[in-house]
């Protein structure tokens, strides 16, 4: 009950700052530009806390250290893919996307190609991506406050939504970025802190449970523990044999007492209840290594595995430069030179980030091997101070890793939000501030509605998918957008139509595959490998074919894309759709001077 | 339907963002009540680049072509090194059985040396790229 008081508190504490924070930020906005690219004044540094604190979403702070604890070495591909992903926006997109001018992803498309077609079907793909990446925040915001207050589920995804939604009516994207920036920090301190405290606490009890960092063998209960199974029915994977007591069903049989698994499969039902005995061997989740030595020991689960890890790879290290919500934060700095330092330092920031997680999942490992037998890893951040420090202590680390794990929800899902309603303000609504305001509440409604009515898939698989399809569609559409003057608007609109139906109809057939037994292969549940190609191929062998629909002035548009700030080439689109008379003469005025800027 | 029927809409924005010189690819005469020469210079390179005369044109695809070679080769040799990882524990299991200071060496590999080189990458790429801008704006600037 105590520990319930410290989370909660710790949580509103999170929330008032985070109003607080939205509030200072959105005084003065009250133009267009402010509500889209906050006015295009964010500093480097400043950007890239709020890039790092909206990408480090609850996949990232309680996913990670989860994957660790189920699947061992090979989950540190996430951390690696999700961060090396970062330097691919670098290396290709970073200073050009914002020497464009353009003010969202579709508006990009529609810049540089020159019809609006491309830019419907961008629109689309914004709202698929964003949603795609919503939906599961909210979700998983109520499993996390059910299993910290015992909350209803509905409740915790509501909270979410009502936060956010009232700090981006205020400001919009000038409201969220000091949230972000803020929440960036909370979090690396709320992660950090537990990490290096729990860490001294193994060190001290070096004794205390398995060992299964040295071990051979399989991981074994430190203490005797009884586990019920939620929800769904589950899979588990026994290597060496055991004796347990059980209250329910096992393979679609009555059990009620004590029982001997020998090695194999076994599905158990809802409301399952086992008991097992200190030192017996822990069963695990169907699909993750059993033994020490295959967690311990990189690529052991064979050729699919090893199929799996390159598409892991090519999805995150490409898919990161096509999320439409990481993107629009890169057109709030104000030169292309700024937006490349902002992408170099969040590189250093999730660095910093991601060496925690990767230490609780192991820890985990040794004191919470019960979450293996339901596979609910993702609450091993959550649980794992209070396991390893059963007093006032624990309870304080736990409560601070709960307000990290709300601000993770939080600052991932502004920043969704802020990107959905700026395309669907622009794109469908004529884009005035008071249509921004409108969009953000169907925003919000739409994803808690639809957060409430689907089924809760695993959030790093949905988080996952959402990555597949940004490589295959805006990946390609920007990198041959930005470098290759032959990319015609017929060539990207086939492109995108071809990649995001691929990613889509593989979605649909892993989860239908999920409910009838696992059928799908690995290429249907990890598209990237094989969309991602085709969907550059389609856009460069139409684009071939339709060579006479390029732009007529495709020269003049790299020049913008390319050209040295100092030149002074940068025309921001919104000020000229949106801005004042007197931001507009501004600007006529900046192009005349044009030359004078250089000296 | 063709390009100008589905661009029509945003037609005079898209002229403002690109300037009139878009649509109207003729040369203006230009006189400077400020004639140093270096100065005019300046000015010459910068509305040739904008009218996309042949220097102008030979200016930026020169400018793209470095900053793309930058970027493909540093793209390639980390993808390079990260793909030649997983093959490595493939073909190698032996290698998960090394280890430093109690912890194998593939944990560190993974868990802790990626995110220094992908830093390290990252800068090297930040300096040529601003490196070949100064040039640029030297170039045009002499």
């Amino acid at each position: 009950m105590n520990a319930t008081i410290w989370s909660l508190s710790a949580i509103l504490a999170v929330a008032a700052v985070t109003f607080l924070l939205g509030y200072v930020g959105s005084r003065k906005a009250n133009t267009t530009p402010d509500f889209l690219v906050a006015r295009r004044a964010i500093p480097a540094t400043r950007n890239a806390a709020a890039i790092s604190g909206e990408y480090l979403s609850a996949a990232s702070f309680l996913g990670v250290a989860g994957l660790v604890l189920k699947d061992g070495i090979d989950a540190l591909w996430y951390p690696i893919g999700f961060t090396a992903g970062y330097l691919a926006l670098l290396l290709f997109v970073a200073a050009p996307l914002r020497r464009s001018g353009a003010y969202t992803l579709p508006d990009f498309a529609e810049a540089r190609l020159g019809s609006v077609n491309v830019r419907h079907f961008s629109t689309f793909f914004v709202v698929c991506i964003g949603v795609l990446y919503l939906v599961p925040q909210l979700q998983s915001a109520g499993l996390t406050l059910t299993t910290i207050t015992g909350l209803p589920a509905w409740f915790g995804g509501l909270i979410v939504t009502v936060i956010v939604v009232v700090n981006v009516l205020g400001g919009g994207m000038r409201a969220i970025t000091l949230v972000q920036a803020f929440q960036y920090w909370g979090k690396l301190f709320a992660i950090a802190a537990p990490t290096f405290v729990l860490f001294v606490v193994f060190l001290a009890s070096p004794d205390r449970g398995t060992q299964p960092l040295s071990d051979e063998g399989v991981v074994r209960f430190p203490q005797a523990e009884t586990i019920t199974v939620a929800e769904q029915d589950v899979k588990v994977r026994v290597d060496e044999p055991l004796t347990l007591k059980v209250h329910g069903q096992i393979d679609g049989r009555n059990a009620d007492g004590p029982v001997f698994w020998g090695r194999g499969v076994y599905e158990l039902s809802p409301g399952t209840t086992m008991e097992f005995t200190a030192g017996s061997p822990v069963p695990v989740v169907e699909g993750s290594p059993t033994t020490n030595r295959d967690w311990t020991r990189p690529q052991t689960g064979g050729l699919s595995d090893l199929i799996k890890t390159y598409s892991l790879i090519f999805a995150t290290f490409l898919g990161t430069m096509g999320l439409p919500h990481v993107l629009v934060r890169f057109y709030t700095n104000p030169d292309g030179k700024a937006a490349r330092r902002t992408a170099l330092h969040v590189l250093y920031l999730l660095g910093l980030f991601y060496i925690f997680p990767t230490v609780l999942g192991v820890l985990s490992r040794l004191y919470l091997p019960q979450l293996l037998v339901n596979g609910k890893t993702d609450a091993a951040v959550l649980m794992l101070p209070e396991t390893m420090v059963p007093n006032l202590g624990g309870q304080i680390l736990g409560a601070i890793v709960a307000a990290g794990a709300f601000a993770a929800f939080l600052s991932t899902s502004s920043g969704l939000v802020v990107s959905v309603a700026g395309v669907v303000s622009t794109d469908i609504m004529p884009g005035k501030v008071r249509d921004f305001r409108w969009a953000t509440v169907f925003t919000g409604l739409v994803a808690i509605g639809l957060a409430l009515l689907l089924p809760r898939a695993d959030a790093s698989l949905t988080v996952a998918m959402s990555f597949a399809l940004a490589a295959s569609t805006f990946c390609p559409l920007l990198v041959l957008g930005i470098w290759w003057r032959g990319l015609t608007w017929v060539g990207a609109v086939c492109g995108l139509v071809v990649g995001g139906g691929m990613v889509i109809t593989a979605q649909v057939v892993s989860v239908v595959s999920s409910y009838t037994g696992r059928w799908a292969p690995a290429f249907i549940t990890q598209p990237a490998l094989i969309t991602v190609p085709l969907a550059f191929m389609t856009m460069i062998v139409v684009s071939k074919a339709t060579r006479r629909r390029a732009p007529a002035d495709v020269n003049q548009i790299l020049l913008r894309l390319h050209a040295p700030d100092p030149l002074g080439f940068i025309r921001d689109r919104d000020i000229a759709r949106f801005g004042t008379a007197e931001e507009k003469a501004r600007m006529a005025e900046d192009k005349r001077r044009g030359a004078g800027r250089t000296r | 339907m063709s390009r100008h029927d589905a661009g029509k809409p945003e037609e005079s924005a898209r002229e403002a963002w690109l300037g009139e010189q878009a649509r109207k690819p003729r040369r203006r005469r230009v006189v400077l009540a400020d004639s140093t020469k270096a100065r005019g210079k300046a000015l010459r390179t910068i509305i040739e680049l904008e009218e996309q005369t042949s220097v102008g044109e030979k200016l930026v695809r020169d400018l793209i072509r470095q900053q793309l070679k930058s970027a493909f080769g540093l793209a390639f040799a980390v993808l390079i090194g990260m793909c030649l990882l997983p093959i490595t524990f493939y073909l190698f299991p032996q290698v998960g059985d090394l280890k430093i200071l109690g912890i194998p060496i593939p944990w560190l590999v993974l868990g802790l040396a990626p995110f220094p080189i992908l830093y390290g990458v990252g800068w090297v790429f930040r300096r040529q790229a601003e490196r070949h801008e100064r040039d640029f704006v030297n170039m045009v600037d002499r």
